[in-house]
Order: structure tokens, then C-alpha cells, then sequence
């Protein structure tokens, strides 16, 4: 048996099943690895002392009916965990200890599965590599000094690191796909109604899901089973049947029809990210899988009207964040005062950026100009994909422009780092499921990865087409554990 | 409207109209809250009906009450109005300690009630005031700020419960329509069971809108938004001050600035609140938190075959079917638990009689006693038992008001009353002839100056043939008889 730490959800689930491991044994040695990982800043918070209690009391009556039975989880601390402090990367929730549980953690509890801790992510999960957390920022497994990616920056560097099995992340314009793309792992955003939003710290409501992040297809297709349910406490949650991913699981994608969208092809894309695109179409049809040129004409609206739309909702979503009820408060003379202390020494650079765009594109003399039109072009992003989905079954992108990238190497350049999200967000504005895949590595070694995107409610389509490609690239990724202490 | 019934202030030989329309804010009658499912119970102790939707906890979504958009679709069919198959609750951006969310959701654009009208029962006829628009949404919590004398203490327990927000064209022209509009609308509502109308429970407040302008000008005065007034009372103040001060400003040529304004009950004034360059930029916008709320016609048809008979429909019935007065039937519908109390009485008994003795003996010991006709001292059951001894003349109309004061204690059986006080009334012919002759008898002389042609007597007999019979002799009887003795 290969070292704990570095075995899939699935190995793990057979051999706690089997017997082979206990569940104490698995959260010890996530626990160890973790305290030896310091460096990599993964954790906010972490639940060892716990998740061993639960772990041990997992073993004392196991119950194997369970789809996580006995599997330490550490998800992204955009959470709302009961008893366990949740911060969202931000100063101004530094001290906020829920009462609830989200559905979606709920949902990996009520499953079996143990929570180890919280992970790190860019504040209010604003950003493209984990440097805008309050916490600092995470290190990349894959080399020293990089990024994760962003926002769920810490969930993807401990997938990546070994440090829990799988986890849960985010994904408002690419939060779970760009760092899963940046760390050689599989992250699905799902399609928006699929995962509930009850006790999610929110971003912008219209966008923001939750999702998988994990080492391969499989597992990714196992958690979301166990994530993805209706719920009445979220009016957006959309109640349909879901697949039983796992089970439904195939490589045989034989005749499906892929599309690749031209305008995908931006200026300045370098060439390796060409090649791997070229890499993964070939692999597609290898696998009998049909290959359709389309057209996505208005992808190139996507990203202002995202920096419209997402801002806008989160100027509102974070006005809650006041000082008066719960987290950080600056005390002031008066209540204004007290609002424009807590809230300027609470909220860091990037969440105030965004708050002041969104309250600039929201006021009356604006609205119809930004707003409005933003919201009319997110119909025609949206509608482009319906037209394409008329003669593909899913469409095939990479996953973000470039790999990783230096940590500092674009906190200056807001708009850079803005334009990592260029594949990315229009598959949320557009509500549909998007998955990346690790598919190859550029010239640093760095991982790349390749995105599926599907019809609404159709994970299960995009999750077979990553099963036969991961078959075909048969990706390994190359971490050399350089971070770790004794 | 007839000329003189007018309302206009006068200044120098100038005749100023004032226009006036009202922001409702009426309280939905709901167990539970628009989005959450805390408890509206009025009174609790603060913050103990305050869930983690309601203060706003981070990940805390909303979930509509679809108990409430019944209600507003209810009130909507109440107001003859149109209501929205699609509607959309949108987010009304602001700060204050008592609104946890730094929103407000509210319905902007596309409110789920469209225009609708109210009839108005005036003196000197009807008038109709046009519903621009009903929308629901959210109430703020409580700042308190009188407690402490150092920090402000915020209740939410109200955070969160549901209003209708119930907005009139400006067509109101008086103090007096305006105090029969609100009670109209309560009325309605009532009714209905929608709002319960209480304003001293906040259930029921308005924003005011006025504006002044010569009489005859058609076009509209710059208006002043009055806030959150709470009672009939001081909206009619507020108004007459309000436009006082306005007129008073164009007397002295001096510009209206539109503005937002409080009402300073004690001072009885208005005052600035804020000018409309310090408005607030409300950044509305649709809450990505809910769906577009549709309403299918299904659900209207059913709302609409539960709506119970409302006071115009009642009124035209009370007059059509009862031949009551326009003036008896709006008093006897405009309350609800009045109508209904009238309706009980006149199952058995004259609707003459208890149309009177409703707005008569009645609403003088409610009034006396400062009660609602739902804590009524006497039932309907006994005055109606009361009524139908006076119409088949067991006891005179006189004996019966004697025999209702002793009923307004305890609710008593009138007849159990007339029965134990022998106040039966005297219809045996033979008997009331008896003591005519007696009558007669002792007053010869009287009978004398009355056949001489001192016609007026008559009633001097009557009284005394009432007083021998103590009061019980049938009055129809003892007239009868004595024209009968004296004309005879």
C-alpha cells in the first residue's frame, strides 16, 4: 500500500471499507503531513484535535454505508462550519464562529467524512492567487514562491501537497478551475443550482457555487455525489434528479461531440498553452470523440461584464459586514465613524476595490450604463452557449491563460491578475458546470490545465470526457515535497 | 364634489388646494417573517424573535413566506387591482445599525400589485382614490436610542417581518379624506384579514406626500415627503402644518425645496430631515438571492374565490336587500366585526330596529365604555331577543331601554329580565280600557277643555294613562283606545 497522504478518495474509501486502514490512521497521517507543511500556509484554521475524536470515534462503530465513512476533509474557509471559526481570508470576520453549517459541509458530515480544517483563500474569495487573504498567502507544492491560484488558493495547494484527500472550493469566476489548473488537480464548478449556497460566506450571489477539488476525475466525481443536493434554505438551489456521478462514471465518450470555440484563441496566448489545447482535441479524438469548430461571439464582453456583475452583488452581499452584529468592529464616535473605521481597517485592498467598483456601477445615473447593459450582455454570453449546445455536447478550453506565476509578480497590476479569469468566467455567468483537468506542463515544469464545459445539469458528461482524457494524458504531477519540515 | 365642501386655505383673496398622497406601510398578517421563519408576535422581549436571516449572519440566504404573497395578492384583489404575474424583489442599499443585511428588499420596478382604486365614502357623496401600487418588503429592525445614554440599542425582533407598502396617486385633497382613506383601507384589510390595521402596534404608518397650488392651477406644487407618521391624527396635523408652511413660502415668493420631512408631534411642525441633494443613492437592484417571483393565474383564481364579501359589495347589499340608508350601511360595514355582528342580530330579529339599536343604544355604551364591538357587553344573540320583545310588543321601546342598561351588565336574557321585573308590557284591551275609564275619570274637567277643542290634551291622557299602567300599557293600545273614549 502506497503512503496514506498521497492516496485518491477512492483508495481510501476501499480501504477503510476493507479494513485496511482506520480512519484514526488516515486523519493522523493528514495531520502529520500538515503539521510539516507549515510553510505552505494551507490552514487558517485546523480541527486536529477534533477530527482525531471524531476519527477515533468513527472506529469505535464504523459505519462503511456511508460515502465518506471515516475521510478527514479540509475545506475552504469560505464555509460557515458550526464551532469552527470561519473567516472568509478576511480581518473582519477574524473572530466569527458560526452556530450552522453549511448544506454542502453538511452534506460531507452527514456522509461520514471528518473535517480537519479550514483552508486559506483570498479574501471574500477576491482573487486569482491567495495573496489577498488576511492570512497571507499560500505557497504553491508545485514550486517555491508561487501561487496557488485563487481564491481557493489553500484548498488547491493541500489537494496538490497531500495534505487532505480532496476538498471542497468555490467558484464565482474560476476559483476552483484556475488554482486546480495552477496545482495539476481536478476541480468542477458545478452547474449554478446544483451545490446550495445556505452558509456560504458569499461573493456574488449569481456566480458563486460550490465544487470538487481532487487528484483525479473519480474522486472528483465521487464528492460531487455527496455535495450537489436541493435545498430549500437556498431559493437558487434547483431541484432536478441527480446522477450518481460515480456510478455512471465511463470512458467511453465514443461519438460524443466536442466543441472548440475560435474565440478561445486570444492575443499573446503562449504557445505551449496552443499546444496543450491541440494535445487535448487529439486526445478527444483518439478516444472516438467527435471535434466541431464553434463560435462563442460574444466571449469577448465576458470578463468586463463579470467586473461589473460580480462587483456589484458582492458591494451589497459585504455591506453586512458593518461591525455592529458580529466580527471585527473599530470603535468609533458615532456610527458612522464606527462603520468607516471597521470597515476600512477590516476589508483589505482588493475587497475594497471591488466594493467601490460594484457601488460605483449600482449608483442611480450608472446603473443603466454599467449594470443593466452588463446584465443584457451576460443574456447574449449565455445565449451564445445555448446556440452551441445545439451541436456539441460539451466544449473544450484551456483552462486559464498561463500557469502559475510568481507570488508578488501581479499584485501591482490588478487588471492582469483579473485576466487570468479570461476561460473561466464566462461559463459562470452563463450558469454551466466547467471542470479542469490537468493536461500537460509548460516550460518551468508548471502544470496546465484543460477545461470542459457542459449543457446545464450535464456534470456527468463533462466528468466522462475528464475520465477518458485523463486515461490519454496520463498526467503526473511532480512535486518534490521541498516545503516540508521534520 | 360639491364647491363649498371644498378644502382650501385661504391667504389674501388666494385659495389655495392641497394635494395629498399617502405611502402605507401595513403590516402583513403572518405567523412568520417575509424570508425567514422567525415569529411577528407583537411585544416580545427585543431580540428574541430573531433568526440568522434576520440579523444578516454571513451565508444566510432568504426564502420567501408564500404565506405573505398571498396576503399581498389578497389586499391586491381587496383594491380592485391588477396583480403582476411576474414581480421581482429587489435589494434597496443603505446603512443603519437596525438594517442587518445594509439592505432593505423591497420590490422596485416590478412590484407584484399594480393599480387598483379605493371608493370614499364622503359626506356629500363618493370619490375614488387611485392605488398606484402595492409592493411587499422587508421591515427594518428598532433603534432605541433613550435607554443608554452612551451607545444606541438595536431590536431586531421586527427586522425582517413583512409589509405591504400600499402607494395612493395624489388625489387626496383634505384631512377628511385622508382620514377616511386610511380607514378604508384598514377596512379592507380587515376584512380581509391582511393587516390588522393597529396603529398603535406600528401595524399600520405612512409616509405623507403634500404639495400646495392656487385653486384652479392643474399643474402640480413641488411636494414634501412627511415620514413614518402613525396615527389618523397626527397625518391630519402633519398636513395642516405642512401646507401652511408651504403656502406661507409662496406668499413670501420663496421657493418649495423638495425634501424629505419629519413630523414633530409636540411642536406640531414639520421639519427637515434631509434635502433632496442628501438623498440617498438607494443602488437598487434585483436580489440575486430570489428568483423572479411568478404567480400563476391558478393561484389568483383561488385567492379570488376565498376573498370574502368586502365593505362596497356589503354596503350595496345592506342597502338593496335591507333598504338601510347609504348613511346607516357605511357605519354598519366599515368595520368588519360590526358587520358581522349586525348580520348575527337580524338573523332573528327586524332589521329596522337593529340597524337602529346597533348605531344607537350600542355604539353609546362601546363609545362610553371605550370598547370594540368584538368586546361588546351585550351579544348579538340577546339583542336580537331584546329587539323582537319591542317588535311584538311584549314591551315598549321605551321599557326596552330600560331593560338593555340592565342587559349591558353580564350580558343578561332580556327575557329573564322583563320576566323577574314584570316589565311586560299592558296589551289586554279589556285592562288598558279599565284604566282609561280611570283616567277619565279622575280628570273630567281636562275631558271637558279637550272636547271644547283643546286638542292638545290628547297627549296629556296618554301620559296619564301611561303612568297608570307604569309605564308597561301598549302605547298603539292606550292611543287607540283613548281617541276612541274621547272622540267617541
Amino acid at each position: 500500500m502506497s503512503d496514506i497522504t498521497s492516496q485518491s478518495l477512492f483508495e481510501l474509501t476501499s480501504n477503510i471499507k476493507e479494513k485496511k486502514l482506520s480512519s484514526e490512521e488516515i486523519t493522523k497521517a493528514f495531520i502529520d503531513r500538515a503539521e510539516k507543511s507549515k510553510k505552505l500556509n494551507v490552514y487558517v484554521t485546523d480541527n486536529f484535535e477534533k477530527a482525531i475524536d471524531q476519527s477515533k470515534k468513527f472506529d469505535s462503530n464504523p459505519n462503511f454505508d456511508l460515502k465518506l465513512s471515516g475521510i478527514p476533509i479540509a475545506v475552504k474557509d469560505l464555509f460557515c462550519t458550526n464551532g469552527v471559526r470561519t473567516t472568509a481570508g478576511s480581518k473582519i470576520l477574524n473572530n466569527f464562529v458560526p452556530t450552522y453549517e453549511s448544506t454542502v459541509t453538511q452534506n460531507l458530515w452527514s456522509q461520514g467524512a471528518i473535517l480537519l480544517g479550514k483552508l486559506n483563500c483570498d479574501e471574500f474569495a477576491m482573487g486569482s492567487s491567495n495573496e489577498t487573504s488576511f492570512f497571507g498567502n499560500v505557497q504553491n507544492p508545485v514550486g517555491e514562491n508561487l501561487v496557488p491560484g485563487g481564491s481557493s488558493g489553500g484548498s488547491s495547494a493541500a489537494v496538490a501537497a497531500n495534505l487532505t484527500p480532496v476538498t471542497i472550493g468555490t467558484d464565482t469566476g474560476g476559483s476552483i478551475r484556475q488554482p486546480a489548473s495552477f496545482t495539476g488537480t481536478v476541480g468542477l464548478k458545478p452547474t449554478y443550482g446544483s451545490c446550495s449556497r445556505y452558509g456560504i460566506v458569499a461573493f456574488a450571489s449569481s456566480l458563486d457555487q460550490a465544487g470538487p477539488m481532487t487528484k483525479n476525475v473519480r474522486d472528483c466525481s465521487m464528492l460531487l455525489e455527496v455535495i450537489s443536493s436541493f435545498d430549500q434554505k437556498d431559493s437558487t438551489s434547483i431541484d432536478y434528479k441527480r446522477n450518481c456521478y460515480s456510478k455512471e462514471l465511463s470512458k467511453d465518450i465514443k461519438g460524443k461531440k466536442i466543441g472548440i470555440p475560435k474565440e478561445y484563441r486570444v492575443d499573446n496566448m503562449p504557445d505551449e498553452i496552443e499546444q496543450l489545447w491541440k494535445n487535448g482535441i487529439s486526445y478527444a479524438k483518439d478516444c472516438g470523440a467527435e471535434i466541431i469548430d464553434i463560435s462563442l461571439p460574444h466571449t469577448n464582453y465576458a470578463l468586463p461584464t463579470y467586473y461589473i456583475v460580480a462587483p456589484a452583488e458582492a458591494s451589497s452581499n459585504l455591506a453586512r459586514y458593518d461591525g455592529v452584529k458580529y466580527g471585527f468592529r473599530s470603535p468609533g464616535q458615532n456610527l458612522i465613524e464606527m462603520y468607516e473605521k471597521t470597515r476600512s481597517e477590516g476589508f483589505g485592498d482588493e475587497v475594497k476595490r471591488r466594493i467601490m467598483i460594484g457601488t460605483y456601477v449600482l449608483s442611480s445615473g450608472y446603473y443603466d450604463a454599467y449594470y443593466l447593459k452588463a446584465q443584457k450582455v451576460r443574456q447574449l454570453i449565455k445565449k451564445d452557449f445555448d446556440d452551441a449546445f445545439s451541436s456539441v455536447d460539451a466544449i473544450l478550453t484551456p483552462s486559464t491563460p498561463s500557469s502559475a506565476f510568481k507570488i508578488d509578480e501581479k499584485t501591482n497590476d490588478p487588471v492582469s491578475m483579473y485576466l487570468n479569469d479570461i476561460f473561466t468566467v464566462p461559463i459562470n455567468l452563463a450558469g454551466l458546470p466547467g471542470i479542469s483537468i490537468p493536461a500537460g506542463k509548460d516550460k518551468n515544469n508548471y502544470p496546465l490545465g484543460l477545461q470542459l464545459i457542459g449543457k446545464p445539469f450535464d456534470e456527468q458528461n463533462i466528468l466522462n470526457i475528464s475520465y477518458a482524457l485523463e486515461d490519454k494524458i496520463n498526467f503526473k504531477n511532480d512535486i518534490s515535497d521541498w516545503w516540508l519540515s521534520e | 364634489m360639491s364647491k363649498n365642501s371644498e378644502y382650501l386655505i385661504e391667504r389674501e383673496n388666494k385659495q389655495y388646494e392641497v394635494i395629498i398622497g399617502l405611502e402605507v406601510h401595513a403590516q402583513v398578517t403572518s405567523e412568520s417573517k417575509l424570508f425567514s421563519q422567525s415569529s411577528t408576535k407583537f411585544g416580545a422581549e427585543p431580540n428574541t424573535q430573531v433568526s440568522l436571516v434576520d440579523a444578516a449572519f454571513p451565508g444566510m440566504l432568504p426564502v420567501i413566506n408564500e404565506f405573505c404573497i398571498e396576503q399581498a395578492i389578497k389586499t391586491g384583489i381587496g383594491l380592485k387591482a391588477k396583480i403582476n404575474k411576474k414581480s421581482v424583489f429587489d435589494r434597496k442599499n443603505y446603512f443603519y445599525a437596525d438594517l442587518p443585511q445594509g439592505y432593505q428588499i423591497s420590490q422596485y420596478k416590478y412590484p407584484i400589485v399594480g393599480e387598483g382604486k379605493v371608493i370614499l365614502d364622503m359626506p356629500n357623496g363618493q370619490k375614488e382614490i387611485g392605488i398606484e401600487r402595492l409592493h411587499l418588503e422587508q421591515d427594518a429592525g428598532k433603534s432605541i436610542h433613550d435607554i443608554d445614554p452612551n451607545n444606541t440599542l438595536v431590536d431586531l425582533n421586527r427586522s425582517g417581518v413583512a409589509l405591504m407598502e400600499i402607494v395612493s396617486k395624489p388625489d387626496l385633497r383634505s384631512p377628511d379624506e385622508v382620514n377616511v382613506y386610511i380607514k378604508k383601507l384598514r377596512s379592507i384589510m380587515r376584512y380581509l384579514g391582511t393587516c390588522d390595521g393597529n396603529m398603535q402596534e406600528g401595524s399600520l404608518r405612512a409616509d405623507v406626500n403634500v404639495s400646495v397650488r392656487l385653486k384652479g392651477e392643474t399643474e402640480f406644487g413641488t411636494r414634501c415627503e412627511i415620514k413614518n407618521v402613525n396615527s389618523i391624527k397626527f397625518m391630519q396635523m402633519a398636513i395642516i402644518s405642512e401646507a401652511n408652511r408651504q403656502i406661507d413660502l409662496l406668499e413670501e415668493g420663496k421657493e418649495i425645496d423638495q425634501e424629505t420631512r419629519l413630523f414633530d408631534t409636540k411642536r406640531n411642525e414639520t421639519r427637515s430631515m434631509r434635502s433632496k441633494e442628501d438623498a440617498h443613492d438607494y443602488r437598487y437592484f434585483p436580489d440575486p438571492d430570489l428568483l423572479p417571483l411568478e404567480i400563476n393565474q391558478e393561484l389568483i383564481e383561488k385567492i379570488k374565490s376565498d376573498i370574502p364579501e368586502l365593505p362596497d359589495e356589503k354596503k350595496k347589499r345592506f342597502i338593496d336587500k335591507f333598504n338601510l340608508s347609504p348613511y346607516e350601511a357605511t357605519i354598519l360595514v366599515s368595520d368588519i366585526e360590526t358587520s358581522n355582528f349586525f348580520e348575527e342580530v337580524i338573523k332573528n330579529s327586524d332589521v329596522k330596529l337593529a340597524t337602529n339599536w346597533i348605531t344607537g343604544e350600542l355604539f353609546a355604551v362601546l363609545n362610553e365604555k371605550n370598547l370594540e364591538i368584538s368586546q361588546s357587553p351585550v351579544s348579538a344573540k340577546n339583542l336580537s331577543k331584546l329587539i323582537n320583545l319591542i317588535k311584538d310588543g311584549t314591551i315598549s321601546g321605551k321599557i326596552a331601554k330600560t331593560v338593555f342598561e340592565q342587559m349591558v351588565d353580564g350580558d343578561q336574557d332580556p327575557l329573564i329580565i322583563v320576566k323577574e321585573k314584570g316589565l311586560k308590557q299592558e296589551s289586554d284591551p279589556k285592562a288598558i280600557e279599565e284604566l282609561i275609564n280611570k283616567v277619565i275619570e279622575n280628570n273630567s274637567d281636562k275631558v271637558a277643555e279637550y272636547k271644547s277643542g283643546k286638542d292638545k290634551l290628547f297627549g296629556f291622557f296618554v301620559g296619564q294613562a301611561m303612568k297608570e299602567s307604569k309605564g308597561k300599557g301598549n302605547p298603539q293600545l292606550i292611543n287607540k283606545i283613548l281617541k276612541e273614549k274621547l272622540n267617541g
